[in-house]
């Protein structure tokens, strides 16, 4: 199962150390660790909300700087792409995975793949068992449904104000953090779904 | 994408203040108390998740917002539902009541409430009786009216097996192992959705159900899977697709589940075996008259006798063969292609799963999964999947006595050579490596020989993989290998630049300028080929290193600022500390004796990348001190070469942090006590060769184009003449001479050596003690090389002799005072 998804920033941002990243979005599949390890299990509810948001903010900026390392490394320039460009802007995205050893920052050892579109990364952190193959496809797919209906390539802050769609989208293309073997008619199936979602 | 409106929309969410929210939430209860809830609500509660989501500590909302938020959880209004679960799960006002109220109360339990129920769950018991009410809702038959209304289901329980198996009594299990093998195997073939094959002219009444397809359009052969394509679908096939999405995981993990609060007795479950076998008596049926049933089908034998979970793995069984077979169908659509490739992972990981539950399947399964092997051939297209075919056979080949050989060779040979740059690839060989290390190492022979092709993952990214080097590397140093992986430790950076260069001669013709043209050049000469192809091989063993190592860091030297090569000349040194820490366990002295020398002849020949070369020699300088401690005997053994360096004034200026290190082992460990064969020739050479150097040092002034000594080199060479004289009293009137010498001529004013005053100052100073201390050669000989019982004192392990300890004490107290 999937353990997460996020959206946040892989470029500077003004208010934050050069290590950290802003997250735009998150979700945390299934219920809170803390009730079910022995670990946490003293901890308050807010402590545990707490744990779950420096969790996030741990992978976000392990992401942040693989992707600062990946395009140095590459040393391919960017190109700026503007509303309407999504197919292109996904095509020229960088990706890559990073493994997030045992308790670092979740219980288990995990792998984080992400996509980064510009000054962006969608990120999704599966579990051992998690078909990484599956994975990448559905990244993509929830990164281009993303990008296309939150309008992500223009200036506007729809990623923060309509954030209920990301969460639509989620519960068809990976519910409750499953990923799910679609063929083109299923996945057509569900996409006109979050269109119908969409449109209201 | 990121712009300044979203950093400020975020500040302000965080800084608002506490009137202006209080507000917002009365108008808030307002608009929500309206009967039509329009877009402003919408708005209004999206607004009022992000204020809750940015804040890294939680609000409590008013008792009377919450109670509405609670309401529209069953909002019919999808909007609502999604909003509210989301307002919800960023409070923590939700009591165990709240809970339960929500679970008894909202019939269907929708997917986002479902999932605010498991996100919000406060104790096992919470999640027990969610999963047992999710079940529950799962029995009987599947209704046909609301499109996949019950899909979200096992996702909820695959997640709570997942987090928290205990949750689940072994009833559950027998309960949905055996709805898993009836949608798995039993779905409808026929489309769902109102498809018919009617035509414009055709009523209502006369349309044909019409049978879904393959992927490549024809008639679907054999039971339906995830790879069935058709213009609608049924509840049961959109069920199969998240069955067949959740079963590795179930297999894997469904014994974890609680034994203890199983509740039904054994004839109830009895019955309920019964009575669901009985609804599927005509098991084995054929689902689609008349079309070509395929191999899965015509093969399978009757199952229907089998317990629930043995009879869930034999369906399993069949639908991943089945896969395995409509994986050969030519897909319309790319995005089916990359299907079918994650279905052949899954299936052949399915398959493995199987087989180590139960042994018996192994002998039905290894023709299916050779067969496959045998299709894909070495198709690179395919990696993927090769990964879960190896786990196969590393875990059941030996059983069924197959031969693995192409599959190892496909792995650590074809594999890492052709696709070092897969990030996706190297990510999940390497996680395959860690987690089967221990039967690898055992089964696999030519694994440890196959580091130079490995490493070449972590050459192309070394951020991304280091982490799994640094688990893996020790698995890699044998006695065997030893040396040659130093060696291409070392050389890790030079073969970042040759895959880059080799990457972009794939890439650009012959013609094409590019930015590393003379690399290019260098590449394809016919005389230089030789020294690429080497760093290139694919397999240990075809000698440590090559001879033309200095040719070879010349020609890369324009690489010395690429970004990969930097980057991956940063985590060598990290790599040889462990390397170094693991040799000295499996090498024996002959072997660290050779490592010794591979360090001094390497400290001069590294790519020139100054940071690196500055690392690597304090990476040697460390480990060249602890082999020495651990096997003191070493510096006897190879005087000779260490004398040769140390006697090299040039070592002095360029490889200071080392040739310190050098002159120390020589000083402390080149004595008797050490080793019987120091003779006192021995020693007395050392000394000419250190005094030769020192006074070479100390009488001029530094070659043009490099700094002066630092003082701690003299002051070592000065301390180490002193210990080689206190073993060899006949030499203590020369270091005398030596260091009076000194002194006088520090006095005079400036020395040409050492321009900072204090330095100088402290240089001599330690030459006065030294010489003090040389007045008395019994006193000399005790304090610099002590006996190990005075170097390292075990007095407070008796207490009858920890006495000298106590009135060392006491006489340190009294002198002060």
């Amino acid at each position: 199962m999937v353990r997460c998804f996020l959206i946040h920033t892989v470029c500077p941002v003004t208010a934050l150390s050069a290590a950290e990243s802003r997250v735009l979005y998150s979700r945390l599949f299934g219920p809170d660790d803390g009730v079910v390890s022995g670990q946490h299990r003293d901890l308050s509810p807010e402590d545990r909300r707490l744990l779950q948001k420096e969790r996030v903010a741990v992978v976000a900026s392990q992401i942040r700087s693989a992707v600062r390392l990946s395009r140095e490394a590459s040393g391919r320039l960017l190109v700026e792409t503007v509303p309407g460009d999504e197919a292109l802007a996904l095509q020229d995205a960088d990706r890559g995975v990073v493994r997030l050893r045992a308790g670092d920052p979740f219980s288990e050892e995990t792998s984080a793949l992400w996509l980064a579109v510009q000054s962006v990364s969608f990120t999704l952190v599966c579990e051992r068992h998690d078909n990484l193959l599956l994975a990448e496809g559905t990244l993509r797919n929830l990164a281009r449904h993303c990008l296309e209906h939150l309008h992500m390539l223009g200036q506007g802050s729809e990623v923060l104000l309509r954030s209920n769609r990301i969460d639509a989208l989620l519960s068809r293309l990976l519910p409750h953090g499953q990923l799910l073997f679609l063929n083109h008619r299923f996945t057509q199936s569900l996409e006109k779904e979050v269109a119908a979602y969409m449109a209201k | 994408m990121f712009s300044q409106g979203s950093e400020s929309l975020i500040k302000q969410a965080r800084e608002i203040q506490e009137q202006e929210l209080q507000k917002f939430y009365s108008r808030l209860v307002k608009l929500l108390q309206a009967k039509d809830l329009g877009h402003e609500a919408v708005d209004s509660l999206q607004r009022l998740y992000l204020l809750l989501s940015v804040n890294k500590h939680s609000r409590r909302l008013p008792s009377e917002l919450q109670k509405r938020l609670v309401l529209l959880l069953s909002s019919p209004a999808e909007h609502f539902q999604v909003l509210s679960v989301s307002v919800l799960r960023e409070t923590l006002s939700l009591s165990d009541q709240d809970l339960s109220h929500i679970q008894e109360n909202i019939r269907p339990l929708n997917s986002h409430a479902a999932g605010l129920l498991l996100s919000q769950a406060r104790s096992r018991d919470n999640l027990s009786s969610l999963c047992a009410h999710i079940l529950h809702s799962l029995e009987g038959r599947l209704s046909e009216a609301p499109a996949h209304s019950r899909t979200h289901t096992l996702p909820i329980i695959n997640s709570i097996l997942s987090h928290s198996p205990q949750s689940l009594t072994e009833d559950h299990v027998t309960l949905l192992s055996k709805k898993l093998v009836e949608w798995l195997r039993y779905a409808s073939t026929m489309q769902g959705g109102g498809a018919s094959s009617g035509g414009f002219f055709t009523g209502q009444r006369s349309r044909q159900p019409v049978p879904t397809a393959e992927l490549d359009g024809t008639v679907c052969g054999d039971f339906f899977t995830v790879l069935c394509v058709g213009q609608g679908f049924t509840e049961d096939q959109w069920m199969n697709v998240f069955s067949f999405s959740m079963l590795r995981h179930w297999l894997l993990t469904y014994h974890c589940v609680s034994n203890g609060n199983s509740t039904a007795d054994t004839a109830n479950r009895l019955q309920l075996s019964l009575s669901v076998s009985h609804s599927h008596s005509n098991d084995d049926r054929s689902e689609v008259d008349g079309s070509v049933v395929s191999m899965v089908s015509a093969t399978s034998s009757s199952s229907r006798l089998l317990p629930p979970k043995e009879r869930l793995r034999e369906k399993a069984f069949q639908y991943c063969q089945r896969l395995i077979e409509q994986s050969d169908r030519k897909p319309h659509k790319r995005t089916d292609a990359e299907l079918q490739k994650a279905c052949l992972v899954e299936a052949v990981s399915i398959l493995d799963c199987v087989c180590v539950e139960d042994a018996s399947l192994v002998y039905r399964t290894f023709p299916c999964v050779k067969a496959l092997f045998g299709r894909l051939g070495s198709d690179l297209s395919y990696v993927r999947v090769f990964l879960p075919i190896a786990q196969f056979y590393l875990n059941h080949g030996e059983m069924a006595a197959v031969d693995c050989e192409s599959v190892w060779k496909l792995v650590f040979s074809q594999c890492p050579a052709e696709l070092f740059n897969d990030y996706f690839l190297a990510h999940e060989l390497l996680r395959f490596l860690r987690v089967n290390l221990e039967t690898i190492q055992q089964r696999v022979p030519q694994y440890t020989r196959s580091f130079p092709n490995l490493l070449k993952f972590l050459a192309w990214d070394s951020p991304a993989v280091v982490d799994d080097f640094v688990d893996l590397l020790p698995s890699l140093v044998t006695a065997g290998t030893a040396v040659e992986l130093l060696h291409s430790l070392l050389d890790l950076p030079c073969l970042s630049a040759t895959l880059l260069i080799q990457l972009s001669s794939v890439s650009l013709p012959v013609s094409e300028p590019s930015g590393r043209g003379l690399q290019q050049d260098a590449f394809r000469n016919p005389g230089f080929r030789g020294l690429f192809l080497f760093l290139l091989r694919e397999e240990a063993g075809s000698g440590d290193t090559i001879d033309r190592l200095s040719t070879l860091h010349q020609l890369l030297a324009e690489a010395a600022d690429w970004p990969r090569v930097l980057q991956c000349a940063q985590v060598v040194p990290v790599l040889l500390h462990i390397y170094f820490n693991t040799v000295v366990k499996v090498a024996d002295e002959k072997l660290l004796a050779h490592l010794i020398l591979v360090m001094l002849e390497r400290s001069s020949l590294l790519i020139n990348i100054p940071t690196y070369t500055a690392e690597i020699h304090r990476v040697f300088s460390c480990h060249l001190l602890n082999l020495c401690q651990l096997h003191p005997s070493l510096v006897v053994d190879q005087s000779q070469e260490l004398l040769e360096f140390a006697g090299s004034t040039t070592n002095v200026y360029s490889r200071e942090e080392i040739y310190t290190h050098v002159v120390w082992v020589l000083g402390e460990y080149l004595s008797v006590s050490c080793d019987s064969r120091c003779s006192v020739r021995l020693i007395t050479s050392c000394f000419e060769t250190l005094e030769a150097v020192l006074f070479e040092v100390t009488s001029s002034s530094p070659p043009p184009g490099t700094t002066c000594p630092a003082p701690k080199v003299v002051t070592t060479i000065m301390s180490a003449l002193a210990k080689l004289a206190s073993r060899s009293h006949d030499l203590i009137p020369r270091v005398s001479l030596f260091l009076s010498k000194l002194k006088t001529a520090a006095r005079a004013g400036s020395v040409a050596w050492c321009p900072d005053e204090e330095d100088l100052v402290a240089v001599v100073t330690r030459g006065e003690e030294l010489w003090s201390l040389l007045k008395a050669p019994g006193v000399a000989q005790s304090v610099l090389t002590p006996q190990p019982h005075v170097a390292m004192p075990q007095w407070y392990r008796d207490t009858n002799v920890s006495m000298p300890l106590q009135l060392r004490a006491l006489t340190h107290l009294t002198h002060t005072q």
